[in-house]
């Protein structure tokens, strides 16, 4: 197709703002079609289509398609249709049309040709999935949607200050490939970074994404973080510090799993150790690291989406989250488990998985350029990887001790949204051709070797062993792990609350000094003034008479002297 | 109530002679297969089952080791809210 007749986005915006009006039967097909039609639109749009116009001066490129873009628009699109699919019976009406905006604006991003469209998709991703999580209503998820508002707020300032430096050094507005090398760009790496989940304000993610509902983090899970890896990909490939944030995520994120009870909150350190994957590969900057970056966003959308279908379908079911209230649900919920271990599975990058296909090319890209230590980490990764969200998941969910709940597989639209994550899971991990020829560099690269998978299975089965060997260490307690988000809400808020109490007390002196000011005032006047004060009282009309004619008198005496 | 197949001591002990059997399988399965290394240490047979084993409990201790001083009850921040 040469060109593309309408905006892939606008299928979804279109569809959160139809969402409001619509009921039942008409409200489902509006919901399942917008995104349909989104995925239609990204899959068909050349590679080349660019739409231009220009404002006071500058160039808007709403539209501009390369492979990169495409594969992003392609993968936003897929998973707000799955997304969609599971949250069907989503009876709260707000967070549907939240997440079409959140989704439609992360293909804006993915499809923007110029900073200021990056700019405008930035925040209205912001504002599309704070609603989602405030939508759940809860006085937790308030608090958490207003801290996460927070820290995508201070990131959208940083990246308009970048964006205006940026104009202003180079006087031009078109997205091209930067480098930190100067102010601006900093400010514009540092906040792609921030939407990363990245160092040090990681925390914002486990901290709000588990606080939506169970459909909710299923959309939260894949846009602003992916988003993120797109435009450093963009912007930013061969960074080197992203390579050491990028291997600070993926650690960050396991110890942190490791030790957490919240089963979704586990699933959200483990995006933070994913998008570290990710950066690192973009660090790296090789064709096929950058491929392995893309391509592992792309797979890690689907499986991770997978992973949190199965934890949203427990919630749902069961009304519980933590890992000390839940176990042996696979006894009741066999779609559900299976589904669980096949994304858990993909995750780990099993042969035969998405992840198999999609994280060997950053791996084989560092060893490609002899870096050792890199090499070596991501093995350690990749062990740490099964270990927190391969097996401790899905272990400590379905399996461990009988937690005695019995729930049924949840609804069949839920149902339906899980088998087809799953399939598509199972499906890349066997014909990954397909997705390898949407890849923004040619690639040769050949997954499947003998050497790879043996040593794979080796490097995967052990750290298996090691999870059951040390599964004492591994008994969940009611806790929480603190991190950097203490010092906001924790020192930071005694201090604004000291500070709000100081004005308070300083108003009120302010206040009491006008006040009694005021009524001495006014006191002083009514002394006088009042109705029974000096110059108001009321005066009989004799003595009146008697006044009058004691000032006649002295008239007539002072007109009779002079 | 029946106790689910799955979870009769005899089948766990079944499964776990199965993945014993697996694990040394993944090890001897290297013997077979051409190598291709690019770094020296994966020539030595059984590095990845040995790396992968040895990562994870070091990953579990650390874990565990900044869990004694980072973790707290989980009604910490509610109640940090409440005051």
């Amino acid at each position: 197709m040469s060109s593309v007749w309408m905006h892939p986005s606008l299928a979804l915006l279109v569809g959160a703002l139809l969402l409001p009006l619509l009921h039942g039967a008409a409200r489902s097909t509006v919901a399942l079609s917008a995104p349909a039609v989104a995925v239609v639109l990204a899959w068909s749009v050349s590679d080349d289509a660019v739409w231009t116009w220009h404002l006071m001066g500058y160039e808007i490129i709403p539209l501009s398609v390369d492979k990169l873009s495409r594969l992003f628009a392609v993968i936003f699109a897929l998973m707000s249709f799955g997304g969609t699919l599971f949250a069907l019976n989503q009876t709260n009406r707000l967070e549907l049309p939240a997440a079409f905006l959140y989704a439609g604006s992360a293909i804006g991003v993915a499809l923007a040709g110029d900073l200021l469209t990056v700019f405008v998709f930035w925040e209205l991703m912001a504002v599309g999935s704070t609603l989602v999580i405030w939508s759940t209503r809860t006085s937790a998820s308030y608090r958490a949607s207003m801290r996460y508002l927070m820290i995508h707020l201070l990131g959208g300032t940083l990246l308009l200050i970048g964006i205006a430096g940026h104009v202003v050094d180079t006087g031009s507005l078109r997205f091209v490939v930067m480098s930190p090398d100067s102010i601006s760009h900093w400010f514009i790496f540092a906040a792609f970074l921030v939407n990363a989940g990245a160092p040090p304000l990681s925390a914002w993610l486990p901290d709000a994404y588990p606080e939506a509902s169970w459909s909710g983090t299923v959309f939260l899970s894949a846009f602003t973080t992916k988003a993120a890896v797109y435009v450093l990909l963009r912007a930013f490939p061969g960074a080197e510090p992203l390579i050491y944030v990028g291997l600070y995520m993926i650690f960050y994120g396991i110890i942190y799993a490791l030790l957490e009870n919240d089963m979704r909150r586990i699933l959200a350190y483990s995006i933070v150790n994913q998008v570290g994957f990710m950066l690192t590969g973009i660090g790296i900057g090789t064709d096929m690291a950058l491929n392995g970056a893309a391509s592992h966003a792309f797979t890690h959308i689907l499986y991770k989406a997978l992973l949190l279908m199965s934890a949203g379908s427990v919630l749902y079911m069961t009304g519980k989250r933590k890992c000390s209230d839940l176990g042996g649900l696979f006894q009741s919920m066999p779609l559900t488990t299976v589904c669980g271990i096949v994304g858990a599975a993909a995750i780990s990058a099993f042969p035969l998985t998405s992840g198999f296909v999609s994280k060997s090319m950053i791996q084989q890209a560092a060893a490609g350029e002899h870096l050792f230590l890199v090499w070596l980490l991501l093995a350690a990764a990749s062990a740490g990887v099964f270990l927190h969200a391969g097996i401790k998941f899905p272990w400590f969910v379905f399996f461990q001790t009988d937690s005695g709940l019995r729930p049924r597989d949840p609804p069949v639209t839920m149902r339906l949204a899980m088998v087809l994550f799953a399939a598509l899971c199972v499906g890349l991990g066997i014909f990954y051709e397909p997705l390898y020829r949407m890849l923004p560099y040619a690639t040769t690269y050949e997954p499947y070797t003998g050497p790879h998978v043996v040593t794979q299975l080796q490097l995967l089965l052990f750290s298996g062993l090691a999870f059951f060997v040390m599964l004492g260490w591994l008994r969940r307690a009611l806790t929480v792990t603190l991190d950097v988000d203490w010092f906001y809400r924790v020192p930071l808020a005694s201090l604004t609350n000291a500070g709000a109490l100081s004005i308070t007390a300083l108003t009120g002196f302010v206040q009491r000094t006008l006040t009694a000011g005021v009524t001495a005032v006014t006191n002083y006047v009514h002394r006088y003034h009042g109705p029974y004060g000096l110059f108001e009282r009321t005066w009989s009309s004799g003595s009146m008479a008697l006044w009058m004619m004691v000032m006649l008198l002295a008239f007539l005496v002072a007109a009779y002297v002079w | 109530m029946e106790k689910h197949w799955l979870t009769r001591p005899r089948t766990i002990r079944r499964l776990w002679w199965f993945f014993a059997t697996v694990l040394a399988a993944t090890v001897l399965a290297e013997l077979f297969v051409a190598h291709e290394a690019d770094f020296s240490v994966e020539r030595l047979t059984g590095f990845y089952a040995l790396f992968g084993f040895v990562a994870c409990v070091a990953m579990i201790l650390f874990a565990k080791a900044i869990g004694s001083v980072l973790k707290r009850p989980d009604t910490y921040y509610a109640e940090k809210h409440d005051e």
